[in-house]
Order: C-alpha cells, then sequence, then structure tokens
C-alpha cells in the first residue's frame, strides 16, 4: 500500500504535465485562432496577458476584490441556506416534498431573469448581485445536501438502532459524514456558478467590478481587457476551487484520501 | 433468558413465520440453521427487538443484547478503535475510556496494529471482527449474529468460528446465530434449530452433546448427515417446492 517517496514524486509530476499538456494545448489554439481572425476579433495570450497588466495598473484589484466579496457572500449565505434546507428535505418526507418543487422552480428561472427581478426589487448596486449570486446558487446547494441525506444507508441506520445511538450523535457520526460527501461537489458547482452569475450580474447592475469591467470593455471596443478579465475570472475560480474547497474537503473527509492513496 | 412465544410475522402479504418457539439460556449457543429465505433473518431481527412481529411474545431479561449482521457495517468514516467504540460512546462513556476499552479489544481479536486504520483499509476478515469486537465493547450478554461469517472464504471462517467460540465462553456470553450452514450450526452450537421455508417455522431441534474442543471436521460431517436423515431436516434442506415451480 505505501509506495517510496520518488515513485509518488514522479507520480505527482505525471499529473501535474498532464494537467499543464491540456492548458498548454488551449493555449496553442487560442493562439492559433488569434492569427487567423486577427486580433481584433480573437487577441492572443499575448495581448490578453499585455491588457490584464494595464488593466492592473489601473486598478484592478479593486474590481477584483469588489466582485469576490459580492460572489462569497452571495455563495455562503446560499451554501448555509440550502444545506441547511436540503438536509431538512431529505431527512423529513413532508418537507421534501414541498420543498423540491420549490427548487425545480428556483433552478429554471434564467440567472438573467434574477437580475431584473433583483434591479427592479433593491435597486442597481451590491444588493442585487448578492441577491442574485444567492438565489441561483441555492437551488444547487439544496439538491447536493437533499440528495446526500435521501441516500444514507438503511444498513448503517439499523445498526444504529441496534446500539441504540442517541439522536445528535446519529446526526454528526450517521448522517453528516454522509451528507458532506455529497454537499461537497454541489458546493464546488455553486462556486462556479456564484463566479459566473457574480460578474454577469455586475454587468448590468454596479458601477465597479470585473462586470462593470467588461461592460467598460464592450463599450471602448476592446477586446483584448474583455479577455483579459475573462482570464481573471477563470483564475480566481479555479484558485478558489483548489485553495479552498479542496483542500477543505480534503482535511474534512480524510478516509476518502487514504482510500484514493491505497488504489 | 430470551424467550419468543408463538411468534407469527407477515411480510407484506406472505406468511414469513409461524408459530416459533424459541429459548435461549444464559451461556447457551443456539444455532438457527435452514434454507435461505425460511425467515430465520426476522426470526433474528425480532429477537433483536429490531422488529416487532405480528403475533405472539418475546421476552428477553438478558442485561443487554447486540447484534453481529451478515455484513460489517461499520461507519466508513471512522477509524478502527473509534468503529469498535461505536456502541460505549452511544452509552456516554467518556472518551478516554472507550478507547482504553476498544484498544484491549482490538488487541485481543488480532487487529493490534490497525487501530487507526479506516475499515476499506481492511480486509474483509478483519472487517467482520472489528464488528464483532463492536459488539463486545458494550459488555453485552446476548450475541445475535446474523450469518457473520458467510462472506468469508473457507479458511478464514474456520479461523473466525474458532475465535468466536473463545470469545463466547471466556466471556460466558449467550448467542443465538444464524447460518444456512449445517455444518457452522454443529460446530457453534449446544443446540441446532432447523427451520424450515413458507412459512417459516422450526422442524427439529437438537442438542449437541459433544464438547466444542472435540468437533473435528469428521464429526461435523457426520452429524450433517445425521441431521440430513431426519425426514423433517432433509425436506427442509434438499428439496423446495418454491424453488422448483420458481
Amino acid at each position: 500500500m505505501k509506495r517510496s517517496l520518488m515513485t509518488r514524486g514522479v507520480e505527482t509530476l505525471l499529473g501535474w504535465g498532464g494537467s499543464l499538456t491540456g492548458v498548454l494545448l488551449f493555449v496553442a489554439l487560442w493562439e492559433w485562432g488569434s492569427l487567423v481572425y486577427g486580433s481584433f476579433l480573437l487577441p492572443g495570450p499575448r495581448d490578453a496577458l499585455a491588457a490584464l497588466g494595464r488593466l492592473w495598473q489601473e486598478g484592478a484589484a479593486a474590481a477584483v476584490w469588489a466582485t469576490a466579496w459580492r460572489a462569497m457572500l452571495g455563495f455562503v449565505l446560499a451554501a448555509l441556506v440550502g444545506t441547511a434546507l436540503g438536509i431538512l428535505a431529505g431527512l423529513s418526507r413532508t418537507l421534501g416534498r414541498a420543498l423540491e418543487p420549490v427548487s425545480t422552480v428556483l433552478l429554471g428561472i434564467p440567472p438573467i431573469a434574477w437580475i431584473v427581478l433583483a434591479i427592479l426589487w433593491f435597486g442597481s448596486g451590491s444588493l442585487a448581485t448578492v441577491y442574485t449570486v444567492m438565489a441561483t446558487s441555492l437551488p444547487v446547494s439544496f439538491a447536493g445536501a437533499q440528495m446526500g441525506a435521501l441516500t444514507r444507508d438503511r444498513r448503517l441506520q439499523e445498526m444504529a438502532d441496534v446500539f441504540a445511538v442517541p439522536p445528535l450523535m446519529r446526526l454528526l457520526d450517521f448522517h453528516l459524514p454522509h451528507i458532506a460527501s455529497y454537499v461537497f461537489p454541489a458546493l464546488i458547482t455553486a462556486l462556479g456558478v456564484a463566479w459566473k452569475v457574480a460578474v454577469m450580474a455586475e454587468l448590468f447592475a454596479t458601477e465597479d467590478g470585473i462586470g462593470a469591467g467588461l461592460a467598460m470593455a464592450r463599450v471602448n471596443l476592446d477586446t483584448a481587457a474583455a479577455m483579459a478579465w475573462i482570464v481573471l475570472v477563470v483564475a480566481l475560480l479555479l484558485a478558489t476551487e483548489h485553495g479552498l474547497l479542496r483542500p477543505l474537503q480534503r482535511r474534512m473527509e480524510p478516509w476518502r484520501q487514504a482510500g484514493q492513496r491505497g488504489k | 433468558m430470551l424467550k419468543l412465544e408463538m411468534v407469527g410475522h407477515d411480510f407484506g402479504r406472505e406468511r414469513t413465520l409461524e408459530g416459533i418457539d424459541l429459548t435461549v439460556a444464559p451461556g447457551e449457543s443456539v444455532c438457527l440453521v435452514g434454507p435461505s429465505g425460511c425467515g430465520k433473518t426476522t426470526l433474528l431481527r425480532i429477537a433483536a427487538g429490531l422488529v416487532t412481529p405480528c403475533e405472539g411474545r418475546v421476552s428477553d431479561d438478558f442485561r443487554r443484547s447486540t447484534v453481529v449482521f451478515q455484513e460489517p457495517r461499520l461507519l466508513p468514516w471512522r477509524r478502527l478503535l473509534d468503529n469498535i467504540a461505536l456502541g460505549l460512546k452511544a452509552m456516554g462513556v467518556p472518551q478516554q475510556e472507550r478507547l482504553t476499552r476498544a484498544r484491549a479489544l482490538a488487541d485481543e481479536l488480532g487487529l493490534a496494529e490497525r487501530h487507526d486504520h479506516y475499515p476499506h483499509e481492511l480486509s474483509g476478515g478483519m472487517q467482520q471482527r472489528v464488528a464483532l469486537a463492536r459488539a463486545l465493547a458494550v459488555d453485552a450478554d446476548l450475541l445475535l449474529l446474523d450469518e457473520p461469517f458467510s462472506a468469508l472464504d473457507v479458511g478464514l471462517r474456520s479461523e473466525a468460528q474458532t475465535l468466536l467460540l473463545g470469545l463466547l465462553a471466556r466471556r460466558n456470553i449467550a448467542s443465538l446465530l444464524v447460518t444456512h450452514d449445517l455444518t457452522e450450526a454443529l460446530r457453534l452450537g449446544h443446540r441446532v434449530v432447523v427451520m424450515s421455508p413458507s412459512p417459516g417455522c422450526i422442524v427439529h431441534e437438537q442438542r449437541i452433546e459433544r464438547p466444542f474442543a472435540e468437533r473435528d471436521t469428521a464429526f461435523l460431517y457426520e452429524a450433517a448427515g445425521a441431521l440430513l436423515r431426519q425426514p423433517a431436516v432433509a425436506e427442509s434442506f434438499l428439496f423446495h417446492q418454491d424453488e422448483v415451480s420458481a
């Protein structure tokens, strides 16, 4: 089961190499497209990087910060409320039946419609963005938590009956670890939704943030700047996913980790 | 003493158990044997209090009874010691004490090197030993076992049976073990109770006088052969009306 440090190091390198190959392939395609269609329609990676440098000097950090806190606030609220409701809906059949159609309806409403509603209700500004982010990512975390609570192992429940496990311990030791394995992937999806929706909402509702920067790029017909913003959004999304959520998952689910190592 | 009187049970529209009388005395090992689908697992669940029978009476004045299931049913997200200590945690035993007791049990059951392993890092035989340790940890005086070794291969099964016999004798624990394997029942029981299907009922009961240590393979096959010569047992095991028609 245990392998030498060296083999593991080589495997890690190969894994990184694989990902790197994919990224480089994508960049190469991008460069090729830029050569074919010209740098006005599709500025190449180097143009985008140059534009990013320019934007950074003009204060893109403030825009990133503005978008980040709106997206994160909306995401965290949606994650808390959605997960809590999802667990309850999975544990109680009545509540599940009542909440499921609501969640389906919410999932069906396009984010753009939420933005219109939010601007009508709250006016332009951060609140409209945060609300839209929350409304769109909440059903995702709800569905994940509900699925987790619904798929509890009946055989383990019976074992809990045999040992007369008290309710609180049943929740903490039996239900939650199982539910968490469903909630984490859902949260990672929800985080992606939150980022994208935040940027989109800012395009219409706010004066600052990455979305507003994109709107400005559109007005100025500055495609390179638009590409630069996109690169920034993707980089930030990957950073949050791999820098925050996945390490958190590894920390909270060491038993799964050990399984991967054993393979 | 565990006592089932005239227990009958329906599962949906089907009659699964009919007129069952069964007792398990303190320290006694009773093996319930029968072909699959004869209702023996349902009977064990009724004895464990997990299922309330449609008819009849169940009285259990053992101090504490626990169940070892056919599958280990360990918590995949808990380490070996925490899995053994699960029942103690449910009873509110402080962490330090329950881990000490779990460690002692793990060592006794030959799991000494693996205190910090997660269930999926253990072999099937070890997982089942953890499940056994978990049942013993709560200091039960009645153990209900539902085909606990059926997933193990022959060598491991024999080893696990020897281990179980030792544990039960040392602690003077009574047991009700369900199995479809006649030789297993003859090896582990003071008394062997044979069930027959549709509806599940007891057709034969036999006390095995020979001490456990002297029940070698030759004896087991001979006793199984003798048991199968009983018409009721033969009918239950060798010929199933429902299987032919199915």
